[in-house]
């Protein structure tokens, strides 16, 4: 008996039954606890919920919702604002993010350290601090409608938000978007045709002339074959407030300033620390085979970066989405904010609703780190 | 057949020394350079000169009332006037001496660990310090009137959150990493299933859970604290990105110091607490200071469910109607104190990974 405690296999099995045990025993005290506390206080189960109507209105929302809609409906609608938010948080922290990671290796010292006070300013303090100062003293402290500040009269900001012109939704416009499609994918073929050609014949093609031409020259033809019709709608001031046009509001801004700041600052770092990390042997070696600068950042020192900034990059888009959760200090109506949170309010069925919460970030967070994996997996250094 | 040909060679280094030729190579060197210098200055000059205006050259310092602020720039007087609530929230003023001495207690606990050798003493000079520290905060011994927790606030109340978040997630996350390491199959999925669980949903919907369901965990009658119940879910929290951090130390270690330890018959507890992570903390502390400081900046969430720390405070003091109007100098106030936490912090941890050597690259 005592041989056989000693063994470490059997060891082991008893041990994780032990924990087994424990853990079921701990679960079924919260579940049978659970049950009687929501019988005792009242509080409906199940999902019924979402068919019941919602009864309060979201002001910022991508698809059609009034108050009449359900509960289903708010999820959907908090949904998609998280997703604009994270979507849009992602671009522009990138091209802040990556300028700034970019600056801190640039060999002027002033902008090099320009862009570590940068850094260091911005990752150091709360992010919520960040947006609640953003929303309440800039945003908020704007002047009102009359005394909006002004760009050519087109684009207005003042304390209900920031409006620009909005095109018109008609074949124009979308023979345009495609064309833009066209473009994009028209200069991704040449880019790899001129390298093909490089590689057999050592000839040069610039392809940057040619893409430029293409984006100006596609739109232009998109646009006398949609019909010519563009119209925009302006903003305009009626009464005490603007008309038309289209309107970010003061909290989508402050959140998507903030998110784009303080995440810039990690992916700087990401950026850096992957062009650092490729070994200065590398830099000698392009150097000595006579590659101008241009040529040893794109061809030798660029391609081994990548390799490590992009998985810390992705992370820090996965933090983004994860942050944009904050939104519910200053009531951008994302999915904590309306579905945990007023949702959540009305109803009472908290376990539901926050366990729904959690599972759309947990399956954001999990499509990503099968991205991750992938892309490491494509990306391994293909050994000997 | 590519045809090459041949490239004008380069001009050598320079090897002239002194101002002129660290400004030229610094600053100067191309045209491109000079623009981008002129914009950095450009920048400098527009954001540090209204800034020391606004500041200090026309702010107020002196007096008491809203009034005394008559300069353009900052009112100060209102952080002096409210600095006591920015520290301490609703803790009685009569009572304040005692959340000071925890203050000072600390500096005690830093200087005997210096002195200390033993790490028995230490690990329990520290619990001593933790416990000591929570009567003389709460009271209710020793004859120390109670301050019940909802009177509790600040950067008090955001440094026991942090202090009391890392300290408790601390054990946990070693055991967790220990967990996901480990050889057993349930009790690795285990693992790997709550740390996965709780590093993909935000803090918020944890301080949500912690706040909302977690009373209807427990049976009727058992009723936690606010602030404890905050404290559950930031330690859930932590453990989670602790663990992660372990495991990276635990896999820098290698496998003959498993195979040592089981060489000279150590058993699993014996071999992982005398020779593995012992080892494995020490490469994974720059990383866990990080994590201290993400969760340092993390603890001013508490406010969306109803704690009243440094930030609530600001917030809450900006919106007294006597004082409407300056929640700017309030926001500034507690970016420079944040600041200087973060700041002080990830130096600390480049120190720690300059003394420790753990950076492999050079």
């Amino acid at each position: 008996m005592l041989a056989l405690l000693r063994n470490q296999k059997i060891r082991g099995i008893i041990f994780q039954l032990l924990t087994v045990i424990g853990l079921v025993a701990f679960l079924w005290y919260i579940g049978a606890n659970t049950v009687a506390n929501i019988e005792q206080r009242g509080i409906q189960t199940g999902f019924g919920f979402l068919e019941g109507t919602a009864g309060f209105g979201i002001d910022q929302s991508p698809i059609p919702y009034t108050e009449e809609n359900t509960h289903g409906r708010v999820f959907i609608v908090g949904l998609l604002n998280t997703m604009i938010i994270a979507a849009v948080g992602i671009v522009f922290s990138t091209i802040v993010g990556l300028l700034i990671g970019i600056l801190r290796l640039s060999n002027n010292w002033l902008i090099a350290k320009l862009a570590k006070a940068y850094i260091d300013f911005f990752r150091n303090i709360p992010l919520l601090l960040q947006i609640l100062f953003w929303y309440n003293v800039v945003l908020r402290a704007m002047p009102n409608p009359k005394q909006s500040y002004n760009f050519f009269d087109t684009i207005f900001i003042n304390n209900r938000g920031l409006y620009f012109p909005q095109p018109e939704y008609n074949t124009t416009f979308f023979a345009i978007l495609i064309s833009f499609a066209v473009a994009f994918a028209c200069v991704f073929v040449l880019n790899r045709w001129a390298n093909r050609r490089k590689e057999a014949t050592g000839k040069d093609f610039f392809v940057l002339p040619w893409g430029i031409a293409l984006f100006l020259l596609f739109p232009a033809l998109a646009y006398w074959i949609g019909g010519a019709q563009l119209h925009f709608s302006f903003p305009e001031l009626r009464g005490f407030n603007f008309k038309g046009g289209k309107v970010l509001s003061p909290e989508f801004l402050a959140l998507a300033f903030a998110l784009t700041i303080y995440t810039a600052t990690f992916i700087a770092e990401a950026v850096r620390s992957g062009i650092e990390a490729v070994s200065h042997g590398q830099k000698e070696a392009a150097a000595s085979m006579g590659f101008s600068p241009y040529q040893s950042l794109k061809l030798v020192i660029l391609p081994q970066a990548i390799r490590i900034a992009i998985p810390p990059i992705i992370n820090q888009y996965l933090n983004l989405t994860k942050n944009s959760s904050l939104a519910t200090a200053v009531g951008y109506p994302e999915i904590v904010t309306v579905f945990a949170g007023t949702s959540l309010n009305q109803v009472g069925q908290a376990i539901e609703i926050i366990a729904m919460t959690m599972l759309v970030y947990l399956i954001i967070s999990l499509l990503v780190s099968a991205l991750l994996n992938w892309f490491n997996h494509k990306m391994k250094i293909k050994e000997r | 057949m590519a045809v090459y040909s041949k490239k004008e060679t380069r001009k050598a280094p320079s090897n002239v020394k002194g101002l002129t030729f660290w400004l030229r190579e610094n600053l100067f060197s191309s045209p491109f350079n000079v623009a981008l210098t002129l914009l950095g200055v450009m920048l400098l000059v527009w954001v540090i000169p209204p800034f020391v205006k606004w500041a200090y050259l026309d702010a107020n310092f002196a007096g008491s009332t809203r009034e005394d602020c008559t300069g353009g720039g900052a009112c100060w007087v209102f952080i002096r006037m409210k600095i006591d609530m920015f520290m301490y929230g609703f803790y009685p003023s009569e009572f304040r001496w005692r959340v000071n001495t925890v203050y000072g207690l600390f500096l005690v606990l830093v200087a005997a660990f210096r002195y200390l050798k033993s790490p028995v003493l230490k690990i329990v000079l520290a619990h001593v310090y933790f416990i000591a520290g929570f009567i003389l905060v709460h009271g209710g011994l020793a004859g120390l009137e109670v301050v019940p927790t909802d009177k509790w606030g600040g950067l008090m109340l955001t440094i026991m959150v942090a202090a009391v978040g890392i300290v408790s997630a601390f054990p946990l996350g070693v055991i967790l990493a220990l967990g996901r390491a480990s050889h057993l199959p349930i009790i690795r999925s285990l693992s790997v299933t709550y740390i996965e669980f709780i590093r993909g949903v935000p803090l918020i919907t944890i301080l949500f859970m912690s706040s909302v369901i977690l009373p209807l965990f427990f049976p009727e009658g058992m009723n936690f604290d606010k602030l404890l119940r905050a404290l559950i879910g930031i330690a859930m929290f932590e453990a989670a990105y602790i663990a992660e951090n372990i495991r990276g130390g635990l896999q820098s270690i290698p496998k003959g110091q498993y195979e040592a330890a089981d060489a000279i018959g150590l058993s699993y507890w014996q071999k992982m607490f005398l020779v593995i992570l012992p080892q494995a903390l020490k490469v994974a502390i720059p990383n866990l200071v990080g994590v201290s400081i993400a969760l340092f900046q993390d603890t001013t969430l508490v406010l969306i469910i109803g704690l009243f720390d440094l930030l609530a405070m600001v917030r809450l003091s900006a919106a007294d109607s006597y004082w409407l109007g300056y929640e700017t100098e309030g926001y500034v106030f507690v970016t420079f104190i944040f600041w200087f936490f973060c700041y002080m912090m990830s130096n600390f941890s480049q120190k720690l990974e300059k003394r420790f050597n753990t950076n492999l690259r050079k």
